[in-house]
């Protein structure tokens, strides 16, 4: 399959770089690491250089904690053959370290220093360590509102999903009742079910669970579904001529069968809970990081949005991760048969 | 290549073959509605420990009989019978190989020949006998690997192995060469005959390679076109292993195709 091809022969041509200076190597392998410590030495600069338009506290410690992350590049970056896997790690990461530093140093400037962006609605990056560091209690105790409200949820609606999949998937009786009622009431938003949710259950934690549940449920049960119904028939003729009972060829053909359908429904699921999360929490629960975003606009408090912002997509991302690492520990055995 | 202690363990569950009695057996399928006969009161009586290959045309209803002597679907008319007993469902005496090795790919080589141990509730007390089947087709080293890193070859003698595990009485095989190169194919057929030889199970082999029903089975039955009907009951009265050159099968072989309507060609 391979072909040869005229940049392999430049990439491979060791003969014509072995008589190259050491220096154009190592400038190529070391150059992104050190304009990255140079792109974050300009950030420490911008912080430090100029007067801040506004009164922010953190941009002192700022400053010093970019120059600390520029000088751990340069370092990391020329000493990285002793290193081992962090060194490696560290320069792979190098381009986004640059465009970071750069980014961060063109936020700094245009915000807190030359107030090119209209202010109270663009905060520097100072005012979003600030929040961190001086409301954390309050940032904290959202989060794990918000972990409580989706984890419970979540594991509600994939359980029963999973299990209605499967159900309506082997018996046709089960498929005759419950299917026309999945087809009517599926494609619904469960943000629709929102206003009678809220005073039809006794608490308005009781109702989100309610509501992440059915967002959750619905793709975890089509997929369920059709990765159960789409098991060929021939793996149902090997067990039961091995002498397989009903349970067996649920349990251990229909069920390992169906499960890469399963994760798809699980991934979309995770996907449209979170919206229903944060407008659950927007709208009537009085906690979490929906409820934070809110009260935070509600006190024009922007810098607070934006970090909590930032901790709801490295919740989302994490847990989307976690999901998939699940999913490779479970279908291991997908390996080599599809496009991993 | 064969462990002497893996034949021992084998051979003290060694159960002899089982003789088949299909009686005026009549088979049809519905596609939209109208009725396609497959199988024509079709009678065949099979000894215990014979190696009997059905030949016959693509498509006339061979795989069909075979799926009913398993048990995986009931005869339109006619009964089927495993030593005096009426079949009506499968059962572990009587395994089939299909065509395509059917290997479960979420589950390790060894899980995939433990899986009729396991679906019997009988795993845990007999471990052992799934060894012994692995070293019996010789794929002890594979025991870890998945499906999809055996070749054809390899991944049919799971399959085999697979069925070996449960001591059928009758071992059903619905062409299970037939996808092999021609080199395995060979090998393979060797095997089959030492380990009919071996077990005594009784063998129904589904083939349309005239050739390699000669050189397996004792008994060849032709079948005419589609609705299956017997055409001739041949019997190979040669010892094993057999010459594939021997003028003898030769001469059977023009016969079958003669009867197969291919003798313009031969």
């Amino acid at each position: 399959m391979s072909t040869y091809s005229l940049s392999d022969g430049l990439a491979s041509g060791a003969p014509r770089l072995s008589r190259a200076p050491l220096l154009t190597s190592w400038v190529r392998e070391s150059g992104v690491g050190i304009l990255a410590s140079v792109a974050w030495i300009a950030f420490g600069l911008s912080c430090l250089w100029w007067e801040d338009v506004g009164d922010w506290s953190r941009t002192h410690s700022l400053g010093i904690a970019a120059f600390v992350i520029a000088a751990v590049a340069l370092f990391g970056t020329v000493g990285a053959d002793y290193l081992g896997s962090a060194g490696r790690a560290l320069r792979q990461r190098a381009p986004w370290l640059v465009v970071l530093g750069v980014v961060l140093t063109l936020w700094e400037v245009a915000t807190a220093k030359f107030a090119w962006l209209p202010l109270p609605f663009f905060p520097p990056p100072q005012s979003i360590i600030e929040v961190y560091t001086d409301d954390l209690p309050k940032l904290l105790d959202s989060v794990l509102a918000s972990v409580k409200l989706q984890l419970g949820g979540y594991l509600i609606g994939a359980t029963v999903g999973f299990l209605t999949g499967v159900s309506i998937g082997w018996s046709r009786a089960v498929g005759y009742w419950v299917h026309p009622v999945l087809r009517f009431i599926g494609p619904l938003p469960a943000t629709a079910w929102l206003p009678i949710a809220f005073f039809t259950f006794p608490s308005s934690w009781s109702a989100s669970t309610f509501l992440i549940a059915l967002a959750t449920g619905f793709p975890v049960t089509v997929l369920t579904w059709s990765g159960v119904a789409s098991v060929s028939n021939a793996y149902y003729d090997v067990a039961r001529t091995l002498g397989a009972k009903p349970s067996f060829l649920v349990l251990k053909v229909a069920i390992p069968a169906a499960l890469p359908h399963v994760f798809v429904g699980l991934f979309m699921g995770l996907g449209s809970s979170f919206a229903v999360l944060v407008v659950a929490e927007m709208i009537g629960v009085k906690a979490g990081l929906g409820w934070y975003l809110q009260w935070a606009q509600g006190w024009a408090a922007y810098a607070n949005m934006y970090a909590a912002l930032i901790v709801m997509s490295l919740l989302c991302s994490g847990a989307i991760t976690l999901l998939f690492s699940i999913r490779d520990r479970l279908l291991v055995w997908q390996k080599g048969t599809v496009k991993w | 290549m064969v462990a002497a202690t893996a034949l021992a363990e084998i051979d003290a569950h060694l159960a002899a073959g089982a003789a088949l009695d299909i009686e005026q057996v009549s088979h049809a399928f519905d596609i939209d509605g109208a009725e396609v006969p497959v199988l024509s009161d079709v009678s065949i009586s099979v000894e215990p420990g014979e190696f009997v290959a059905l030949l016959g045309p693509s498509g006339c209803g061979k795989s069909t009989l075979l799926r009913l002597v398993a048990g995986l679907d009931k005869p339109r008319s006619g009964t089927l019978r495993e030593d005096e007993a009426r079949i009506t469902r499968p059962y572990p005496s009587r395994v089939v190989v299909f065509q395509d090795p059917t290997l479960f790919p979420w589950r390790t080589v060894w899980d995939n020949v433990a899986l009729g141990l396991e679906a019997q509730g009988i795993l845990k007390s007999q471990r052992h006998r799934v060894d012994a089947a692995l070293d019996l087709v010789g794929l002890a080293s594979f025991r870890n690997a998945y499906p999809h890193q055996l070749s054809g070859g390899m991944a049919q003698r799971v399959a085999l192995a697979r069925a070996l595990v449960n001591d059928p009485k009758i071992l059903i095989l619905d062409e299970p060469l037939g996808k092999l190169d021609s080199l395995t194919r060979i090998t393979m057929q060797a095997e089959l005959v030492s380990l009919w030889q071996r077990k005594g199970f009784t063998t129904l082999l589904v083939t349309h390679d005239a050739e390699e029903a000669l050189v397996l089975a004792n008994r060849v039955i032709v079948f005419s076109d589609r609705p299956a009907r017997v055409k001739a009951d041949i019997r190979v009265d040669r010892p094993y292993p057999r010459h594939r050159g021997d003028p003898y099968l030769a001469d059977l072989r023009r016969q079958i195709l003669g009867l197969l309507g291919l003798d313009a060609t031969w």
